[in-house]
């Protein structure tokens, strides 16, 4: 242990820090980056972080933003919500994102809803294709049965806990924990209902990527799955990469893949009208 | 043994406190009538019905005979003790008016929804639009296919029909009796149905 006896020795110890870097930190500035994705232009950087197991991360993103998550080694699950960022009781529904689209799994060219008859965001890019609307995130309990602990505070965090930590720095509380998704960790429903853990359902390098269609409050964790039957915690880095891009056209392939989407993007249209 | 029945008109929101020990049975009067429907814990509305806690516990979408429904905090809530149907939707929410003019267009904004219901109801109780959840749509009929293909389809109830819940603790209970008309999940005829309650 240093010898720490004065403030000036405790300041000094403190600004030693300086620069150290580690593989699961915000890069800042972000104009810093590190291995950029050679698609992604460094002026157009809003965004770089990486998030070990249990780590979380949120952040307003203005519409038009572009959202990617890299699964760097495979095996990250990103537990996800999304609130419209000015008004944030508009937020994620689950039950009509797969109802309004007639499908359960999503992937590249869905649209995420929320409560008002609005899209929030759309996936642009997907490479992984194995996704869960239905399981929820991981909590203390569930974390503590098979960790033995699930805390904030505890090695093992828990992505509801993790959700409401983002959401109370936001002014945010319990109430605004709706159903979440998990992307790259999947389910699959079978006739009778049942649900199967998917193995292996990503790969290293795996990208989804999501474009802001409204203004967006993100919250998304680095949790294992509620249902990952590993004993062992285990979630590997998540990279999350936010950049600027132009409003969504009216020629747009997502706005244009049925009656629902155009009618989920007119209704943007119409709430952005001043 | 002491009997409280209620009729839920067509279209028309409910709100009861279920006491713990209570039975509630909600019978299909007339076949076909979807009834959305969300719980909180009397004591403490923050702790809700949650669908997700629910199905992740039985590693089932449906509910049926024996399911227990449980809270965003990880206690049971409810056990389905009679079921005449055979499985309940957790996964097709509610309609809004909203929602419609995305599912059938923009002339359907000012019909009668569940969320309006929901939120109405709620807010008999002091609460209101950010408590309303993921909810259980009882006699509604939502399969998965094999692609992930989900859609609300004919009904599997009929008339009389009903189920039974013991309540494992002190739990409000929401209902919308819904009223969409514009796919199968009331027979495109939204009807009453009846809530029993016994001690």
């Amino acid at each position: 242990m240093p010898e720490l006896s004065t403030p000036y020795a405790a300041r000094d110890h403190a600004r030693s820090m300086h620069g150290a870097r580690i593989d699961a930190m915000p890069t800042l500035p972000v104009s810093d980056a590190k291995n950029l994705p050679s698609d992604i232009e460094r002026s157009a950087l809003i965004w770089d972080e990486t998030l070990a197991a249990g780590e979380y991360t949120s952040r307003v993103l203005t519409r038009g933003t572009r959202l990617r998550m890299i699964n760097l080694q495979g095996d990250a699950c990103a537990q996800f919500l999304v609130h419209n960022a000015d008004r944030p009781f508009e937020r994620l529904n689950v039950a009509d994102t797969v109802k309004v689209q007639w499908n359960a799994y999503l992937g590249e060219g869905k649209m995420l809803l929320s409560d008002m008859g609005r899209v929030l965001m759309s996936i642009t890019r997907d490479t992984c294709g194995t996704h869960d609307t239905f399981s929820g995130p991981s909590t203390e309990w569930s974390n503590a049965a098979k960790y033995g602990h699930g805390e904030n505070y505890s090695p093992q965090p828990n992505a509801r806990d993790r959700f409401l930590l983002s959401l109370l720095k936001f002014g945010l509380g319990k109430k605004d924990i709706p159903a979440s998704l998990n992307f790259f960790k999947g389910v699959k429903i079978a006739e009778d209902g049942a649900m199967s853990f998917i193995d292996r359902a990503s790969q290293p390098g795996n990208v989804l990527e999501l474009r802001a269609e409204m203004n967006v409050l993100v919250s998304i964790t680095n949790c294992p799955h509620v249902l990952d039957p590993r004993p062992k915690y285990t979630a590997t880095p998540l990279r999350v990469i936010a950049y600027r891009g132009p409003l969504t056209t009216p020629d747009d392939p997502i706005r244009n893949a049925g009656p629902e989407a155009q009618r989920a993007f007119e209704n943007v249209d119409d709430y952005f009208l001043r | 043994m002491i009997t409280t029945e209620f009729v839920i008109p067509a279209r028309a929101p409910w709100s009861h406190v279920i006491k713990k020990g209570q039975t509630m049975k909600i019978i299909d009067l007339e076949g076909n009538q979807a009834v959305d429907c969300i719980f909180y814990s009397a004591a403490d509305p923050d702790e809700r019905y949650s669908s997700c806690e629910t199905v992740v516990r039985q590693k089932n979408i449906f509910l049926g005979l024996g399911t227990t429904l449980y809270s965003n905090e990880g206690r049971p809530m409810l056990t389905v003790v009679a079921d005449d149907v055979g499985r309940h939707d957790t996964h097709g929410g509610a309609c809004s008016c909203e929602s419609n003019t995305l599912r059938y267009g923009h002339h359907t904004k000012h019909q009668h929804a569940c969320v309006e219901n929901f939120i109405y109801e709620l807010g008999q109780h002091g609460l209101g639009k950010r408590d309303v959840v993921s909810n259980i749509n009882w006699f509604m009929n939502v399969p998965v296919l094999e692609d992930g293909a989900l859609g609300i389809v004919d009904g599997i109830s009929a008339p009389g029909k009903s189920l039974e819940l013991r309540a494992d603790m002190d739990v409000l209970c929401v209902i919308s009796n819904c009223p969409q008309i514009n796919n199968p999940c009331n027979g495109f005829n939204p009807t009453p149905v009846k809530v029993v309650i016994r001690n």
